[in-house]
């Protein structure tokens, strides 16, 4: 399985964007989010990227005012989806151009569409950045 | 800044931004909800027409009033649409509101057709939000789901391909049952499509591996397997990968039918590892060659695929087997061929390539060939040593990522000593490094280190650069090195590790305290060089941290102390004791298992200042307020009433009235007690000691002292019992003093001649009761008869423990078999077994009448476990194979063992599996029930009225209906018994039964002589007595009905969770026949004569 979920988060804790691959109904998603997103928020520069909650290992990588947090399971390389975390993170600054919080608020239909492309069912499935814009470039045009 | 040309929704999005706190952001909220909401009630006219049409929609329930009214007036529909009909653009801005605030966690219970309705939309852009809110919104269980699979068919079956992608997408991540019925045969025909392009058959496969595991009756396999082998001559990555992530699905459940498959995976291996078709042209950063992609899946693929294979060792032909092998030494070649040339190009790919080759390279047994080997080391050592740390972050942790993958493979590949200790070098660095994320993996890939032989003590030289991790700002490596030093300890470095936890305690965060307290426990437990260390460490460790300190833990060290026999460790442990009863503010735990223990021993420290028995009894009384729950829990906490007691016995004289003050209870509690002895009730505390204690393997240092009580005899229960004769002392001295009237319900046991109030109150006692007087043969001490009568609590012990002591060697389980098994029978995984070294976990998967259970082994320890030998004990009515279970499982690894199961008919019985293995020199035989209980074989299934009654009417009278009244129903609501029904499978169907008290359920049967047969039931409840009710059970086999009437009847009447056998009461601690050996024992005699 890997992913299970992928947030974004900004600093005052309020959730950008949440894709589950597991289902999780509305209590259970505000509790996980609200103690991962406590946990993150209060880390610091010098600490590592990696937090453990249940059993969940999250991810996490801060751009500026917004957080990054990418739930796995304990079949995942930690720096492999950090660095899953920067390609999302390019992926959607070849969109926006020097993507920030705001795009992903306003676009979040966009951010969506990106994300669904790059993970299926919990899986990486693609990871070039042209095939993860193509459908979003087709929507652009309709 | 670019809106996304929905100006409402970017306004709202604004506006929920500008909000100042929480509650204004849930007003505008509210308020957009309320809006969202009245636009599409009056929507849900128009909709109503187009989705009727559509789908044959029924009337949905909250018709607004207003519209009724239209209606009436006979307004026609369409006309409405006309007016309050919302545009594409509108729906499509109000369904994204929705989900944004669904996003921020706000329940959004509406308008989930509104999104459906949209992915029937005729334009991309609405076609594409309708189906993307409804994958985020909606799971497979939902109803409206149901109402789109004629819109999502349409997509796949039409010839607009961007639909088409959107619609496999949608089914391949929510798809449920019913898409799986309806929608495989077209995912089918569109996967094996010729003209269709690559892109849409790579969704179709992946979409068709979901559907497939929601109902795998849906890919036939005859005429599947010859499609699916032609599938693989595929050139196009993308669609084999796909096709390859669908084929390992479809073998591991059913191998035989794709043997077609095996050559053309060889060949597809082959064409890889011969470089054919290998472009050589990598784009540069980040952006991977679909075809690498495609290459690094494969494998990845592959490797599950002959994961799989290798793990069905018992079916494979010589020739199978043959192939198997081949084609492991093509991937091995191949994936070094990668791993070579992943080295030049740029970081990402180099990532995503190395990292999934190395990984799936873990999933086989080590490499053989020498050949393979060599060159695979020599890649490894290139990484290992080759990776620099650069500037540039991101390259940074992508070339550690592989590095870190690397190392597993190492460990993986059980390399030579070299290169193991090269690892563990390599480790060590990492963990002093500035980097966090590099010092945390560094701590996380040692704990995995731990697991392979021969590094132990290399990487013992570590040791004070984890300390210091210990002690690190970051939560995340605090606890990274708080598993390793656990996992490193051993008897030699036990001392400083789990003093250094001990010391770590006191500073340590609130998050991390439990943790540390109860390695450290383990840690003293099992490492003890000797007792009064571990004593003393638990001491310590209930003062700095007793909060954490868990029952089990100082019920451990009272029994510790109580059976051993150096009487300075004891002498030690009581002044132990002693001097924490001197802090000002001691923790509970500390004031119980210090009275406990003075209780016992203070007699030895009588002479050293401040230890008379007042002095110690004045102290203890003292804190004895402290401990909050002496009086609510009788039975858990006997040792502290016990040791209350002998001082109540010895101080009578002096603080007579405060005994009577503090412990009014006393009788009543004595009679519970023993009546818990009689009834010997297993107890809950001592089985959690078992529980903490079975973590870990049995202790070397603390094994004479290691008693176990078998089959969950509960030692605390016999405390309970030997109290009973102090219990009648006290008292007894009460009457003697003429206070009876404080108890007046008392029983005076056994009445004793008033003798005059002294400071050596004990010692009268004693005369009267011990009439030979073993006093006299006591050594000679300050205080011999003291002494003599403080025997008596530990001799009983002994005697108490004594029958146990045979069985210390026995294994004990972790945790109830019988409540493991009943919640086994409710759901289907979880774990069966579970002791010290192994655990059996199972997973099953019933349809109709077939099982798929599989069973897990996993060995918890770091050393093999040999012998072990599974034997199914399959009724009649079960047909059951289990494959080969390995005759050793090695250090911790889990084995799969899959187990087929086939219902022939409707029975009660059960299956139990016979397991035993060896472990050391211990042999442990357990015969475990297998949950493949009636239930298993039912389906859900919910009948209208216009089906049941009928049914009901054919079925008349017996065999076929049975009807009975039960007596003794487990008291329950109708609604916990309607839960119980469904949790069964039995579906509650609402509303069939106009009587309120009854209820009525139906569900489907499946074995092999009945095949599907509906089953109908009927409870009727009575509210003035719950304890009754007539039940009516009717199916057309009468097997069946009689099974499933029994059935619900013991689900009805027995209590299924917290079913436990009472433990058959020791009778060698009546202390009415004291065994020969005890003879001689004052202690005895005296128990004898009480």
């Amino acid at each position: 399985m890997g992913i299970r979920f992928v947030l974004m988060v900004n600093k005052q804790g309020q959730t950008r964007l949440a894709q589950y691959y597991e289902y999780l109904n509305l209590e259970e998603r505000r509790a996980l989010e609200g103690e991962i997103v406590r946990k993150c928020l209060a880390r610091n520069e010098q600490q590592c990227s990696f937090v453990e909650h249940r059993n969940y290992k999250v991810v996490y990588r801060r751009y500026a005012s917004l957080f990054f947090l990418v739930g796995v399971d304990n079949e995942e390389n930690e720096l492999a989806i950090l660095e899953f975390i920067h390609l999302l993170v390019e992926t959607m600054d070849r969109h926006f151009g020097n993507v920030c919080e705001l795009d992903i608020m306003f676009h979040l239909e966009k951010a969506h569409f990106m994300l669904e492309e790059m993970v299926m069912n919990g899986c990486i499935v693609e990871t070039s950045k042209s095939n993860i814009l193509a459908p979003i470039q087709l929507m652009d045009k309709a | 800044m670019a809106l996304s040309g929905m100006r409402g929704l970017s306004v709202f999005i604004s506006d929920i931004r500008n909000c100042q706190n929480k509650e204004q952001e849930r007003l505008r909220v509210d308020k957009e909800l309320g809006n969202i909401r009245t636009r599409f009630k009056n929507e849900k006219a128009s909709l109503f027409t187009l989705i009727s049409n559509d789908w044959g929609l029924k009337e949905e329930n909250a018709m607004p009033s207003k519209f009724s009214t239209l209606l009436s007036d006979r307004i026609t529909l369409t006309s409405l649409v006309h007016v309050k009909g919302l545009s594409p653009y509108e729906k499509k801005k109000y369904v994204w509101k929705m989900l944004y605030i669904y996003m921020l966690g706000y329940d959004v219970d509406f308008g989930h057709m509104e999104a459906v309705s949209l992915i029937s939309a005729p334009k991309y852009p609405e076609k594409q939000v309708g189906y993307i809110v409804t994958s985020c919104l909606l799971n497979e269980n939902h109803d409206f789901l149901r109402l789109a699979i004629n819109t999502v068919r349409n997509d796949i079956i039409g010839r607009n391909e961007t639909f088409q992608c959107l619609a496999l997408t949608l089914v391949g991540n929510i798809g449920g049952r019913e898409f799986a019925e309806s929608l495989a045969p077209d995912v089918q025909k569109l996967l094996i499509s010729s003209s269709c392009r690559p892109l849409v058959r790579k969704k179709a496969a992946l979409c068709l591996l979901r559907l497939f595991r929601k109902n795998p009756d849906v890919v036939n396999v005859d005429g599947w397997s010859d499609r699916m082998a032609q599938l693989l001559d595929e050139r196009d990555m993308g669609v084999l990968t796909s096709s390859m992530s669908l084929l390992v699905a479809l073998v591991s459940n059913n191998h035989e039918a794709y043997w077609s498959c095996l050559p053309k995976c060889v060949k597809i291996l082959e064409r890889l590892a011969r470089n054919q078709d290998v472009p050589q042209e990598y784009t540069y950063y980040g952006i991977p060659s679909p075809w690498l992609q495609g290459k690094a899946e494969i494998y990845l693929r592959n490797f599950d695929f002959w994961h799989e294979l290798g793990d069905t060792d018992s079916w494979c032909s010589r020739e199978q087997r043959e192939g198997v092998g081949l084609i492991n030494r093509l991937n091995i070649k191949s994936l070094w061929w990668l791993l070579d040339h992943g080295c030049d190009i740029d970081a990402l790919i180099n990532l995503t390539l190395q990292v999934k080759t190395m990984r799936a390279l873990q999933y086989f047994p080590t490499v053989e060939d020498p050949n393979t080997r060599r060159s695979l080391f020599e890649v490894l050592q290139r990484i290992l040593m080759g990776t620099d740390v650069v500037k540039n972050v991101n390259k940074n942790n992508a070339s550690h990522a592989v590095l870190f993958e690397a190392l597993a493979l190492v460990m993986h590949l059980d390399a030579e000593k070299e290169m193991m200790s090269q690892c563990v070098a390599l480790l060590g660095k990492f963990i002093a490094v500035r980097e966090p994320n590099i010092r945390y993996l560094g701590l996380e890939n040692m704990t995995r280190m731990l697991m392979v032989t021969d590094v132990h003590d290399i990487i013992k030289r570590h040791q004070a650069q984890i300390i210091t991790s210990l002690k690190d700002p970051d939560i995340s490596i605090r606890r990274r090195a708080l598993d390793l030093l656990y996992g490193m300890c051993d008897v030699s470095n036990a001392k400083d590790i789990v003093e250094e936890l001990l010391q770590y305690l006191s500073s340590a965060d609130f998050a991390m305290r439990e943790e540390l307290s109860l390695k450290a426990a383990i840690l003293a437990e099992k490492f003890a060089p000797d007792l009064s260390w571990y004593v003393d460490v638990i001491l310590q460790l209930i003062d700095k941290a007793g909060d954490f300190v868990s029952d089990d833990i100082w019920f451990r060290v009272v029994q510790f102390v109580t059976n051993n026999e150096d009487l300075q460790v004891t002498e030690a442990a009581s002044l132990k004791a002693r001097e924490y009863l001197d802090k000002p503010a001691i923790h509970e735990t500390m004031v119980k298992v210090s009275a406990y223990i003075l209780g016992e021993y203070s007699h030895l420290l009588a002479r050293r200042p401040g230890c008379s028995p007042k002095e110690i009894f004045n102290i203890i009384h003292e804190k004895l307020p402290t401990v909050s729950s002496y009086r609510s829990k009788s039975g858990r906490y006997s040792a502290t009433t016990r040791a209350v007691e002998y001082h109540a016995l010895s101080m009578k004289g002096a603080a007579l009235m405060d005994i009577l003050a503090e412990m009014p209870k006393f009788p009543e509690r004595q009679s519970s007690l023993i009546k818990k002895a009689e009834d010997s009730e297993a107890d809950t505390a001592e089985q959690s000691a078992i529980k903490l204690r079975a973590q870990q393997q049995t202790s070397n240092a603390l094994v004479l002292t290691d008693q176990r009580p078998a089959n969950g005899t509960p030692p605390v229960s016999q405390l309970g019992l030997v109290k009973v004769p102090n219990m009648s002392n006290a008292d007894q001295s009460t009457a003697e003093q003429g206070l009876t009237h404080a108890n007046g319900a008392l029983t005076v046991v056994d009445p004793q001649p008033p003798s005059t109030p002294s400071p050596d109150l004990l010692g009268d006692l004693l005369g009267p009761l011990a009439i030979e007087g073993p006093s006299g043969t006591a050594p000679p001490q300050s205080e011999p008869r003291v002494a003599s009568g403080l025997e008596v609590g530990a001799n009983e012990d002994a005697l108490a423990i004594a029958p146990v002591e045979e069985q210390a060697n026995t294994i004990q389980p972790i945790g109830d078999i019988a409540e493991r098994f009943h919640a086994l029978c409710l759901k289907d995984s979880g774990v069966l077994y579970e002791d010290p070294y192994i655990q059996i976990g199972i997973k099953a998967e019933w349809r109709a009448h077939h099982g798929r259970v599989v069973l897990f082994l996993g060995n918890k320890n770091i050393a093999p476990l040999g012998s072990v030998q599974a034997l199914m004990l399959a009724p009649s009515h079960l047909k059951m194979e289990l494959s080969l279970v390995p005759e050793t499982i090695p250090p911790r690894a889990q084995v799969q063992c899959p187990l087929e199961v086939i219902n022939l008919q409707p029975s009660r019985d059960l299956p139990v599996l016979d397991f035993s293995y060896k472990f050391g020199t211990h042999m442990v035989n357990v015969k475990l029930r297998l949950p493949a209980v009636l239930n298993k074989f039912l389906q859900p299934i919910m009948v209208s009225p216009e089906e049941f009654f009928p049914q009901w009417r054919s079925l008349s009278g017996p065999p076929l209906k049975l009807q009975e009244v039960v007596r003794g129903v487990r008291p329950m609501l109708l609604a916990e018994m309607a839960n119980l029904f469904n949790s069964l499978r039995l579906i509650v169907c609402p509303g069939l039964d106009p009587n309120a008290n009854n209820l009525v359920a139906s569900t489907t049967f499946y074995s092999e002589s009945t095949r599907a047969m509906l089953c109908l039931i009927r409870i009727e409840t009575d509210p003035a007595d719950r304890t009754q009710l007539r039940m009516t059970i009717a199916s057309g086999d009468p097997a069946l009905t009689f099974e499933l009437k029994e059935f619900i009847k013991e689900q009805l009447v027995s209590i299924p969770v917290p079913s436990r056998p009472p433990a058959p009461m020791p009778p060698q601690a009546r202390p009415t026949s004291p065994p020969s050996a005890a003879l001689s024992d004052p202690g005895a005699i005296l128990a004898g004569l009480l």
